[in-house]
């Protein structure tokens, strides 16, 4: 393994729930407010991750008071304190962007029963 | 200055504590080795990165030989304000410089054989419509009768990159002496695995 590999190896975190696009997940994030730090979580639908070793990201889409909300975070940030997964959803597509189209009954998810990892017999 | 030589190993990102995404490049920084002291100069020759022995032309081969060390691939001499700790024979290592510090980093930039004006000097495209017959070009060489030339000077399309350059002020966000790697923030001159001079900022004093 190469010098750059191994050092981006050594900041991937140990532990991550696993999650897939269209699962609620509430992410537990912390914010540096002048020398003060809080956690504020953030509750919504994850419509993406972008796999990239250490720069993986993912994003959450909530709609709150009747506006989308979109939050893009560094899976490996240390300012992502933690990921609970709330519900699974049942999709099939790889990226979610078509429910910013959709509102109300349109944009539902539904519950995802099967485990897409294992294989079916 | 300070300072020693180094490989360019490529880009990547850390995490500060903080939480922020640093861009830095990483280093493998020495070990070089002191093969002699100048005193009248106030400097070091110093030697960096392993070479075959038989890859070692003869004068070279007298010249370690002479001096009792295993020959290195590359040779530098390079001003140092304080001598006392050096010998020939002593190593340089990358725990010259603490995280905080600030560099300057010279190497070669890469080639870019013969640029146009766009990408050697940064000049602006002509617009793409409106009937406009070139896009890239270099345009307007001066006045006309009046001076009657054109000036020295004028920026015009040639030979780019391949030159020595030297980045200042580069902060030193990682060191790690055992593995010999230093990784610095922003980026160096140059393409991976090329040889870089790393000295002590001349211009920012230390944190």
């Amino acid at each position: 393994m190469n010098v750059l590999e191994k050092l981006e190896q050594e900041q991937i975190k140990e532990e991550i729930p696993e999650f897939q696009v269209g699962d609620t997940i509430s992410v537990h994030a912390k914010i540096v407010e002048d020398e003060r730090e809080r956690i504020q979580v953030f509750t919504g639908v994850c419509i993406a991750r972008k796999r990239s070793g250490v720069r993986e990201s993912f994003t959450v889409r909530r709609v709150s008071y009747g506006l989308g909300v979109e939050k893009v975070f560094l899976l490996h940030s240390p300012r992502v304190a933690k990921i609970e997964v709330t519900r699974r959803g049942a999709v099939r597509r790889a990226k979610l962007y078509y429910l910013r189209d959709k509102t109300g009954k349109q944009a539902r998810i539904k519950e995802r029963k099967i485990d897409y990892k294992k294989p079916r017999k | 200055m300070a300072g020693l030589l180094g490989r360019k190993l490529g880009m990547t990102q850390v995490f500060s504590p903080d939480g922020n995404v640093v861009p830095v490049t990483v280093i493998e920084a020495g070990p070089c080795v002191v093969l002699e002291v100048l005193t009248e100069k106030s400097a070091l020759k110093i030697g960096f990165g392993d070479i075959k022995e038989n890859r070692v032309r003869k004068p070279q081969q007298g010249y370690f030989k002479k001096i009792e060390l295993s020959p290195r691939r590359y040779i530098r001499d390079l001003k140092f304000e304080d001598l006392s700790d050096y010998q020939p024979g002593s190593e340089i290592k990358a725990d010259l410089f603490q995280p905080g510090d600030y560099v300057d980093v010279t190497g070669t930039s890469k080639g870019r054989g013969f640029a146009g004006m766009i990408k050697r000097w940064g000049a602006k495209s002509f617009p793409s419509s409106h009937g406009h017959p070139m896009q890239r070009q270099a345009g307007s060489q001066g006045c006309s009768a009046t001076p009657a030339r054109v000036f020295r000077g004028k920026k015009l399309p040639g030979r780019y990159g391949g030159a020595k350059k030297t980045v200042q002020n580069l902060e030193v966000v990682q060191v790690r002496p055992d593995e010999n790697l230093i990784m610095l923030r922003g980026a160096v001159p140059g393409s991976r695995s090329g040889l870089l001079l790393i000295r002590k900022a001349l211009k920012k004093k230390r944190k």
